[in-house]
């Protein structure tokens, strides 16, 4: 019994059902009650398996017990309790579970879910005669926000409860829905709020997000801590052959993985992308001598190969999955005693998330196994166990409000009840992340969504909504809204083609007679295939055959090693936390006894051969190799911000006439090279955070990934559609009539306010610009130099990137080049 | 992530033999006949961007002068006596009642400061507005060439045309490059649209098969200069 005192007591229905479960109330889901009974906000942090949705839902089910009793059988249907979670599998789950209480106490309550795959009638009769627990999305809400008569289907509610609170916080869909319920408590100001999240580092942060008065002083939400869980117990792999120097696949590892999965009932096996995930599926078949029920799951695959995984592991039939981040999020799916993390984990919080996927009980001790890829990897696994240990958390740090997002919410406005300008102001400053929006900002945001907001102003007369007589802002017509409403959401998808099985060598025109759908891969990887060429997808090798419009068509190949690979997708970069402990770990030669000897030997060589790099300093090696010359410096700052400032360096580079030919980045160094000599520079100025200047100016305006930041944008204010009643527009056709209006935008109002919202995606996002000035500010004038006769033991990894990655982003003039060289060869051949 | 840097490619001119007549494709994409000093530009779709904002999609109200500014840049260069436009020259047949006051004046300025110029009429735009001055013809003749929007299907020897906004896709190391570009077999040309907002038609649709009897190459539009690249080289979307 962990009552403190002064906390409420349980009605006496809900305490007999507690008991009957053989449960008393933990401390913190009566706190919870007491906060609904206060009529607070509240936000309840506790780790997975605390009971933290039944805490979520306790005060509201107490409540419509109330209800139910009073009121009997022909009680009006009203809204009392708004479920929103950040995935649709997440409701559905959450839904199943609420109705276990709820059938055992014979409560006779509505509880339904309502998301994109919710059919159109069941959601007209939601509207017509709410439930009284409605679970859904952020872009569901949305949709809500966007429909007339909000004032009535709201006018009862009484909670709003906002699941993984800290995977939506800090997101552009977390802008929309703080947005959202800014709406909702126009509508309903009674309505509390319950937010639940895994512990985060920024508790405070996050509490304010959900506010209702995320402006006042003091703090207005009660935060509530649940109960700690037993320690994980985190071990690090360490194989007895040769650790790699680079890599990221693990292959040397995968005997040890399958041994340590023969000893569990149920693990998860997590990786960070969808080709480690493919490529570790297909190495544990290989050596699967005792035919474990091996599965895999990531975000590629078919919703329908997902949902089968998930059954299987569910009813306690698998022995393992290999999985990306989409089994992060909180679904209770089995009875897993172990998680390895193969790959480095990349910040602290996702280790800690994915660690209570084992065990969702609390008292039992999760188990844990780390299995680095390559020697850096080994160091950064160190620190991410140590900071577990020490509770250290990270996490992404919350920031304003994105006005690509807004202009979509200032448009769903329009499009659901008529708002007057000022009062729509002050409600969207009571949204968290707008709350210090200027009024300057806000108006500029409005005649965006009305007429593009170009300075040239010859729009004035197609505007999208309109002010009316009585001072209320509507959209222009009917027709306007419903194309809204189509557009509706903040997870711009990169193109994607559906790929699809047809019986091998068919020949193209029975192509559009194609089998079963896999899943979808990434337009840009269905580029680079040639016919005939094999990949590894959906756990089988696949060979190319060609592709539509929307498909990409396969057949399955027999073989074991499929000629193409890997592709890319959802690489995470390495947290600013775990980067300065790895940083701190590899200038401490102290703590390397902690290190397996093959890795400390390494260290060791490089503090004989060359210097370590300092926490507060950076190191940069030049030397000769193979008739170039090479420059090498240790960020530790993610391959993304290593990249723009590859970037950076060569054009300045170019214009100090040292000729750099090209760079390669991982996520701990960089790798310069030109035909000149780079040690005699002056490195203070080279890596001044002037860098920043117009150099990046002049390579962003052109750069693709600037591109890119400006697409998403545009489609997420609305801009340009996705979708338009009966014409879908495919990936490609969007990217390219992006980039066209793009181009013109930044040649001719390079100020526009979507201009600048890609500006300020660019710096957090695929550039991480902000990370990249943020360390050249911390090492300004404090460069460690070394000319070195060859290459630096710390610089093989980095090397060995060279020729491994593809050329990236910018060389488009170079294929072009290539391609007309075919040409050449073709006149002179015999 | 890596990248590489280029080598700055000297500028290199690139001619196409329509028919036996020296055709310059200019890195803009406009054509050039230097014999009889003419410029000849395809598909400027003028006021596209005012046409979707009359629909409630909101894009940038610059195209039309980008697309001048670009035109004007090119005439600058080539120094044309003539300049043809070859049809779908306006988006739409409202587009002169959108286009802004000092674009209006631009264009007129463009197609003063040439001895003649002439609109062909496309199908966007059958009948071009007189007010911005330039004789209007169906087709035209120019020095063995014809000049027409919409490309005939069959042999159509001397032919330049515009209609089909051709574009081409090329790979190499794992990546792929599209861009629009100029087709030809060596008895007809088919020019790249030059408008802003004009997307474009990957050559190897079929509607390109129809106007020629073997696989023509292309000249795809880089930054500085433009790029011949064999049939058999390029890809589909």
């Amino acid at each position: 019994m962990d009552r403190a005192p002064g906390l409420p007591e349980l009605p006496p229905l809900f305490a007999r059902w507690f008991a009957s479960r053989g449960w008393q109330p933990r401390g913190h889901q009566l706190a919870m009650l007491s906060a609904a009974q206060a009529g607070e906000d509240v936000l309840l942090t506790a780790p997975t398996g605390g009971g933290k949705t039944l805490g979520g839902f306790l005060p509201s089910l107490i409540e419509l017990a109330g209800v139910v009793q009073d009121a009997g059988r022909e009680r009006p249907h009203r809204l009392h309790t708004l479920y929103v979670s950040p995935l649709k599998a997440l409701s559905q789950d959450v839904a199943r579970n609420l109705m276990v209480p709820v059938e055992e106490m014979g409560l006779k309550l509505r509880i339904e879910t309502r998301t994109g795959d919710t059919p159109q009638s069941k959601r007209a009769r939601q509207r017509a005669a709410p439930p009284d627990i409605l679970l859904t999305t952020p872009e569901q809400l949305a949709l809500f926000v966007a429909q007339e008569n909000g004032a009535a289907f709201f006018a009862d509610l009484k909670a709003v409860i906002v699941d993984e609170v800290h995977a939506l916080a800090p997101q552009k869909r977390g802008d929309l829905l703080a947005l959202g319920l800014a709406a909702i408590s126009h509508y309903a100001p009674q309505a509390r709020r319950i937010g639940l999240s895994a512990t985060v580092k920024d508790v405070e942060g996050h509490a304010r997000w959900l506010s209702r008065d995320p402006a006042s002083e003091a703090l207005t939400t009660r935060i509530v801590r649940g109960a700690a869980g037993a320690e994980p117990e985190v071990s690090i792999l360490t194989p007895e052959a040769r650790i790699p120097w680079a890599g990221h696949m693990g292959q040397h590892a995968m005997e040890g993985v399958y041994a340590l999965l023969k000893t569990a009932r149920t693990a998860l096996v997590f990786v960070n992308t969808r080709s480690q995930a493919e490529f570790a599926f297909q190495r544990l078949w290989r050596i699967n001598d005792d035919n474990l029920a091996i599965a895999l799951h990531h975000g590629s695959l078919s919703v329908e190969q997902r949902r089968k995984v998930e059954g299987a592991m569910a009813a306690g039939k698998l022995r393992a999955v290999v999985c990306t981040s989409t089994l992060d999020l909180g679904i209770d799916w089995g009875d897993v005693d172990l998680v390895v993390q193969l790959g480095a984990p990349k910040g602290t919080s996702r280790l800690i998330q994915r660690l209570g996927r084992a065990n969702h009980r609390l008292d039992e001790v999760s188990r844990a196994v780390l299995v680095p890829a390559n020697r850096f990897e080994h160091l950064e696994c160190l620190s991410a166990r140590d900071a577990v240990a020490e509770h250290a958390l990270d996490g992404e740090p919350l920031k304003s409000g994105a006005l690509d997002v807004l202009a979509q919410h200032v448009m769903g406005r329009a499009c659901g009840d008529p708002f007057e300008a000022d009062a729509l102001y002050a409600e969207i400053r009571r949204a968290a992340p707008y709350a210090e929006l200027p009024r300057e900002t806000f108006d500029r945001v409005l005649e965006f969504v009305a007429t593009g907001g170009y300075a040239l102003g010859s729009y004035d007369r197609f505007r999208r909504i309109v002010k009316g007589r009585d001072g209320l802002w509507r959209a222009r017509n009917r027709s306007v809204a419903q194309r809204h409403r189509l557009n509706i959401g903040t997870i711009v998808e990169s193109p994607m083609l559906d790929v699809r099985v047809v019986s091998a060598r068919s020949g193209a025109k029975s192509l559009r007679a194609a089998g079963p759908r896999l899943g979808q891969l990434e337009e840009w990887f269905a580029d680079q295939l040639s016919v005939g060429d094999t990949f590894l997808f959906a756990g089988q090798v696949l060979r190319f055959e060609g592709t539509s419009q929307t498909d990409l068509f396969v057949s399955r190949a027999g073989g074991e090693d499929p000629k193409v690979p890997s592709w890319q997708g959802g690489k995470f970069p390495l947290s600013t936390y775990l980067a300065a402990r790895v940083r701190k770990l590899v200038s401490e030669p102290e703590q390397w006894h902690k290190l397996p000897d093959q890795v400390r030997e390494w260290l060791e060589m490089q503090q004989l051969r060359s210097r370590l790099p300092q926490t507060d300093r950076l190191l940069v090696e030049t030397f000769p190799r193979a008739g170039k010359h090479y420059l090498v410096c240790y960020p530790f700052e993610g391959r993304l911000a290593h990249a723009t400032l590859g970037v950076l360096l060569t054009r300045r580079l170019e214009r100090l006439g040292l000729k750099p030919l090209g760079y390669v980045a991982n996520e701990y160094a960089l790798s310069v090279w030109a035909l000149e000599d780079m040690g005699p520079v002056d490195f203070a100025a080279l890596f001044s955070p002037d860098l920043m200047g117009d150099d990046l100016d002049a390579w962003l305006n052109e750069s693709v990934l600037m591109q890119r930041t400006f697409r998403h944008c545009a489609l997420i204010s609305g801009l340009i559609e996705r979708r338009h009643p009966g014409l879908e527009k495919t990936g490609r056709q969007v990217s390219f009539s992006a980039d066209l209006i793009y181009n013109v935008l930044r040649e001719h109002e390079p100020d526009h306010i979507l201009m600048q919202a890609a500006w300020a995606d660019a710096a957090t996002g695929l550039l991480d610009i902000r990370r990249l000035s943020d360390r050249l500010a911390a090492i300004e004038g404090r460069i460690d130099a070394v000319a070195l006769e060859r290459v630096s033991p710390l610089a093989v990894p980095v090397m060995l990137e060279i020729g491994r990655e593809p050329v990236y982003g910018e060389a488009h003039e170079a294929i072009l080049e290539a391609a007309s060289e075919s040409l050449i060869e073709e006149a002179v051949r015999p | 992530m890596s990248g590489q840097m280029l080598q700055a490619a000297a500028p290199i001119v690139q001619h196409i033999e329509v028919n036996g007549v020296p055709v310059l494709a200019d890195v803009s994409g406009v054509a050039f006949v230097e014999s009889a000093s003419a410029l000849i530009v395809a598909d400027l779709h003028l006021e596209k961007g005012s046409a979707f904002a009359a629909r409630g999609v909101m894009l940038p109200p610059y195209d039309t002068r980008a697309t001048l500014a670009r035109l004007a840049d090119a005439m600058v260069r080539l120094q044309p006596r003539t300049v043809i436009a070859l049809g779908d020259s306006f988006h739409d047949q409202t587009a002169e009642a959108r286009m802004h006051g000092e674009d209006e004046a631009f264009l007129k300025d463009l197609v003063d400061c040439v001895e003649r110029w002439v609109w062909i009429a496309g199908n966007h735009d059958p009948a071009p507005s007189p007010r911005y001055g330039g004789e209007v013809a169906d087709e035209m003749a120019l020095d063995g060439l014809t000049l027409r929007h919409e490309p005939r299907e069959g042999a159509s020897p001397g032919e330049v045309a515009g209609h089909l906004h051709p574009c081409a896709r090329v790979r190499r190391s794992g990546r792929s490059v599209r861009r629009r570009a100029f087709v030809s077999d060596g008895t007809r040309v088919i020019l790249p649209a030059f408008g802003a907002y004009t997307g474009g038609l990957n050559v190897c649709d079929a509607a390109f098969a129809a106007c020629f009897a073997r696989t023509p190459d292309v000249w795809m539009l880089g930054r500085e200069r433009v790029y011949r690249v064999p049939g058999k080289s390029v890809l589909g979307d």
